[in-house]
């Protein structure tokens, strides 16, 4: 779902991207999201699906072109400022990058104690998803320990915690088994319920057909926005996620 | 010890472990160079107030010594008369001799030498006496005396002293800039290793302080824990030398002992360290991560 640009939580105008002097990897990309909007970012590998990530979640400065997010043009915002807009993109990295040397629980507890919350408040909510997501029993396990579908789902635990208005995922269901892929997308889809705008770049077609979101379709650097149409039906809530309200 | 829950793996830093090491050799160095000020500006002190405000009066001998007795009484009556003096002796030519025996030996020919006669005059507290009137004055009346009021000794030595006691400070200076520089280039190297973990918490909403505060605490740790093994390190051998300067005989050294208020100069030393390690840390952190995105 697109919408008008007063309204949008992302917004890209003629955006272009080249890492050193190699050609354009994203190409005048332009396109504006609502907030609580959900979509699919599909293309082929390579085609820059990665990249446009980075630039939302601000790993990556546009080498031209407008990015504003919340409302705020990024290029003039002070490197001061960024943090607080960081902490409202939640983002579950196509490697993981978790923290090896910290526990499970540690891991995802980062966002809410950078963000300042109540010792209690880490423990209660901490756990919770965690049980959530299947890792109860994996509280104090360090990630290399883990399975990959393990550690994809601790990153994306440590990417919803603190509820973020932006929830951005590269391939988050790569790893996991089909009905665990299935619960973590419901997952997505709740958090988008509660108003989380959601962006998930992946290669399964079958997920992105069968759950009939709108496509941001990226091809060599080019993206076309498709399917911008209403949402499919609201599935039904599922036990325990009505719970998630208090701490997502 | 002094570690505290780290968001980055920074104990495991090889560097990190042989920080502790090379920040307590400083420190030693440093407990060694400031006592060094200390006990020269104590001895500095004490030299001054010892000596200025005395004056020794020397008489060369004659042929006759029925005149060199005379030419002491006239002496001793001159200073009688100065109002600035508070007090004078005459060294017996036994003192002149114990004086001399490091040079002379206890040889019995030494008695035979023909030694000039040495008052010690003590003057009154803060008297301003006209040294050069009061030379004047004798050598009108006496020949083959002159007065030494120890100043040219006194400021040749006492520069000595105020030389040797900047070159400690400089040394306490350059150990600072050796600690600043070791702290900037494993905080450095810390930023390099964990570059990938500094980039995740920057992008769950990190401020550049919460990452410098992890580097600042843990250099805080380690600083205070070299600061502390250099600090016992040093302490037996401050001891040890003034256990040796003790038995020197006296008169040859002044009291060099450390007296409570350097000791306690002393232990505010690893602290002093410890928080240098720690600002440069911290700034170190903040100026590497303002040119990061």
């Amino acid at each position: 779902m697109t919408t008008n640009e007063n309204d949008a939580i992302v917004k890209f105008e003629n955006v272009g991207l080249r890492y050193g002097l190699g050609p354009e990897v994203l190409q005048d990309v332009t396109f504006s999201l609502a907030p609580g909007s959900f979509h699919f970012l599909v293309g082929p590998s390579g085609a820059g699906k990665s990249s446009l990530l980075k630039l939302i979640y601000l790993a990556l400065k546009p080498t031209r072109g407008l990015i504003s997010l919340f409302g705020r043009d990024i290029a003039t915002t002070s490197r001061r400022d960024l943090p607080p807009i960081r902490r409202r993109v939640g983002v579950v990295f196509q490697e993981f990058r978790l923290l090896n040397h910290l526990s499970a629980f540690d891991n995802v507890a980062l966002p809410l104690r950078i963000a300042g919350a109540k010792k209690s408040e880490i423990q209660k909510h901490v756990v919770e998803l965690l049980s959530w997501v299947g890792l109860k029993d994996h509280l104090d396990a360090r990630p290399p320990t883990l399975s990959g579908g393990q550690q994809q789902r601790v990153s994306i635990a440590r990417a919803v915690i603190a509820r973020p208005k932006i929830l951005l995922a590269d391939e988050p269901t790569g790893n996991v088994d089909d009905p665990m892929g299935m619960r973590l997308m419901h997952l997505f889809e709740e958090l988008n319920k509660l108003g989380t705008t959601v962006i998930i770049a992946t290669h399964n077609n079958l997920m992105v057909e069968k759950m009939g979101y709108p496509k941001m379709h990226l091809d060599e650097g080019w993206l076309e926005m498709v399917g911008t149409g209403p949402h499919p039906a609201t599935p039904p809530p599922r036990p325990g996620l009505s719970d998630m309200e208090g701490y997502l | 010890m002094f570690t505290r829950r780290s968001d980055l793996p920074l104990d495991k830093d090889t560097l990190s472990r042989f920080l502790p090491w090379l920040i307590a050799f400083m420190v030693f160095l440093a407990v060694m160079a400031m006592a060094g000020v200390l006990v020269l500006n104590t001895v500095a002190a004490r030299w001054d107030r010892g000596v200025s405000g005395t004056l020794t009066v020397q008489i060369i001998p004659a042929e006759n010594a029925v005149d060199d007795d005379a030419r002491l009484q006239t002496v001793l009556k001159i200073l009688t008369e100065t109002p600035e003096v508070n007090h004078f002796e005459t060294l017996s030519k036994d003192k002149l001799l114990t004086l001399l025996e490091p040079w002379l030996g206890t040889s019995a020919g030494a008695k035979d030498l023909p030694l000039p006669q040495m008052v010690d005059v003590e003057l009154k507290p803060k008297a301003k006496l006209d040294v050069n009137a009061l030379s004047q004055r004798m050598e009108a009346r006496v020949s083959g005396v002159s007065i030494d009021d120890h100043s040219i000794w006194l400021s040749r030595l006492v520069r000595l002293i105020r030389t040797v006691e900047g070159l400690a400070t400089l040394v306490l200076v350059f150990i600072a800039l050796a600690t600043i520089g070791t702290v900037i280039f494993t905080t450095r190297t810390g930023l390099a290793l964990h570059r990938n973990a500094i980039e995740v918490l920057h992008f769950i909403g990190a401020q550049d302080s919460y990452v410098a505060a992890q580097f600042a605490g843990r250099a805080l740790g380690l600083g205070l824990k070299g600061g502390i093994i250099g600090l016992l390190l040093a302490v037996p051998s401050l001891l040890g030398i003034g256990v040796m300067a003790a038995k020197m005989e006296s008169g040859m050294l002044p009291d060099i002992t450390l007296g409570v208020a350097h000791w306690s100069a002393l232990a505010a030393l690893p602290i002093i360290v410890a928080l240098i390690a720690m600002l440069t840390a911290r700034i170190t952190v903040m100026k590497t991560l303002s040119r990061m995105l």
